[in-house]
């Protein structure tokens, strides 16, 4: 069992009387690339918050590195680097002193910060900016901020929420550069979420399909298209769904500008 | 350790950088100082209640502590809405730490702003008795950390800034007026008088007026026991509703 970087069994996470997460099961090989795909609202979030430790899961356990999220929550924190869907760096500091606070608060050894914080930063080519507010950084820069940040203290698995929502192409492109790179060199587990189709097919070894909270499918795309007789793995989702993937429902501005964004590319 | 100490530095980090934030914080005790203690001094010197201003500035640079303070916790809702809070949160250290780190930070903050006050009260021609400014600032630290762990502890609770700082101003003014800051208690009515012994504020006036100027309501020891078991009670229940927090 050694070699499973993350055990999840029979979660459910209910929010006073609704249920979010339900009795969903699976599990990630070290060094895998594992993708949780689904629609906004599916519970895709919520599954990485107790990955994380950050919410406790209503019914089940989960391990993350050999250790239960919860009785051994300080295991797992160290074994895990996470980027938030939502932006969690402090704007009003600059850069380099963003890592060094999280070098702090994850005790990386004296001697290796400054190494290190040089290393991931010219990694992620923020390295000249590295003394600038990051106030004054656009979104990709952010989000290369906080991949560099995860890394910081060479965890073994990295959680990914949505990790290119958000963003441009091109950027879109050069950050799966980069996920790919951490994965190859260290042998990372890399779990990430996502609601876009092409972005779980082209990156992820095993797939998990997520909907209404519940997981309907999961195994490599050619897996998922052979169970259901379909061609793509688009066609599979729709199949097994009954429905195109979801865009926001919320009907709010930012998301119906998202959406069309999206629909531009 | 390193936690706490790098959370208080960011705090103070962020501080000294947001210079308007600063200044903003000075208004309000300065107004104080030269509306009242100019305009009341001649009235407070008649009754034969001596200098006002020597009076007066114990009292505002509570205020100017007391108002830090309790905003700092401004900062912690900040952070669930912009997302900091989660990085220390999925970090490998105790709530305990964050809540510690962030408040010392903040209470760090207070006692600076309480000394800006306190220096340019000289402008208004203050002039103090004594000088044990190490004890001061004791008293002053002990102060700023119980309004921090009361705003860390308010704010843990709600999740919007509206909301926080609808409960400051139905607080802050309050909690100041009713100290024993602007007016002596030893003349003051009797429902006053006990009601000004249930705010923990007037303890810390009280203590700061007795070491700038000699002149005491409750005694040194009583104050200092006050505010040391109001501080202990309140960082742990800060600590406590901290640790509740789910993002
Ligand atoms: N703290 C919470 N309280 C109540 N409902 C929540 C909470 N967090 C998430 N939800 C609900 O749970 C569902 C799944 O949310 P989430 O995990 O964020 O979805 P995803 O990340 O897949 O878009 C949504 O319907 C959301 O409204
Ligand atoms: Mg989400």
């Amino acid at each position: 069992m050694n070699q499973l970087s993350i055990d999840v069994r029979n979660v459910s996470k209910i929010f006073k009387g609704f249920t979010a997460v339900n009795n969903i099961s699976f599990s990630v090989k070290k060094g895998e690339i594992f993708a949780f795909l689904g629609p906004n609202g599916a519970g895709k979030s919520t599954t990485i918050k107790m990955l994380t430790t950050l919410l406790s899961p209503t019914k089940g356990e989960i391990l993350v590195n050999g250790f239960n999220t919860q009785n051994q929550k300080n295991e797992v924190r160290k074994s895990f680097g996470i980027v938030f869907q939502d932006p969690s760096i402090d704007d009003q500091l600059t850069a380099n002193e963003n890592m060094r606070i999280h070098a702090a608060l994850y005790n990386v050894p004296k001697e290796m910060v400054k190494v290190r914080i040089e290393e991931l930063l010219k990694f992620v080519d923020l390295y000249d900016k590295r003394n600038e507010l990051v106030k004054t950084f656009s979104g990709g820069m952010r989000r290369r901020l906080e991949i560099a940040r995860g890394l910081l203290h060479t965890p073994a698995v990295l959680f990914l929420d949505e990790p290119t929502s958000g963003l441009d192409p091109q950027t879109r492109n050069s950050m799966w550069e980069y996920i790919e790179a951490i994965n190859k060199e260290n042998n990372m587990t890399i779990f990430f979420t996502t609601h876009y189709l092409e972005e779980a097919e082209k990156n992820a070894q095993k797939i998990a399909i997520i909907d209404h909270g519940k997981i309907i499918a999961q195994g490599t795309s050619k897996e998922l298209e052979k169970q259901t007789k379909t061609k793509t793995l688009e066609e599979a989702f729709l199949k097994m769904t009954g429905k195109k993937i979801r865009e926001d429902e919320t009907g709010n501005e930012i998301a119906k500008l998202r959406m069309v964004m999206r629909h531009r590319q | 350790m390193k936690a706490i100490y790098i959370l208080w530095l960011r705090q103070v980090i962020r501080y000294f950088r947001t210079r308007s934030r600063i200044i903003g914080a000075l208004g309000q005790p300065l107004l104080f100082l030269f509306a009242l203690g100019y305009g009341l001094g001649p009235i407070f010197a008649k009754a034969g209640n001596g200098n006002y201003i020597e009076f007066l500035v114990p009292g505002v640079v509570a205020q100017s502590i007391l108002f830090t303070s309790l905003f700092s916790g401004i900062d912690v809702i900040w952070d669930k809405q912009f997302g900091f809070l989660k990085e220390t949160l999925a970090a490998p250290v105790s709530r305990l730490e964050i809540m510690l780190g962030r408040s010392l930070g903040g209470a760090t903050v207070a006692v600076f702003q309480g000394i800006i006050v306190f220096l340019l009260s000289f402008l208004a021609g203050f002039k103090p008795k004594n000088w044990e400014s190490i004890f001061i600032i004791f008293i002053m630290f002990l102060m700023a950390l119980f309004f921090t762990s009361l705003g860390t502890a308010i704010a843990s609770l709600l999740d919007d800034l509206q909301g926080f700082q609808l409960i400051m101003n139905f607080l802050v003014m309050p909690l100041f007026f009713l100290s024993g800051s602007l007016f002596p208690l030893n003349n003051a009515p009797y429902v006053l008088k006990i009601i000004a012994s249930f705010d923990p504020l007037s303890f810390g006036v009280d203590a700061i007026r007795f070491l700038l100027t000699g002149t005491t309501q409750f005694g040194l020891p009583i104050d200092i026991t006050v505010l040391s078991i109001c501080t202990v009670v309140m960082v742990t229940m800060g600590a406590w509703l901290f640790s509740k927090i789910e993002i």
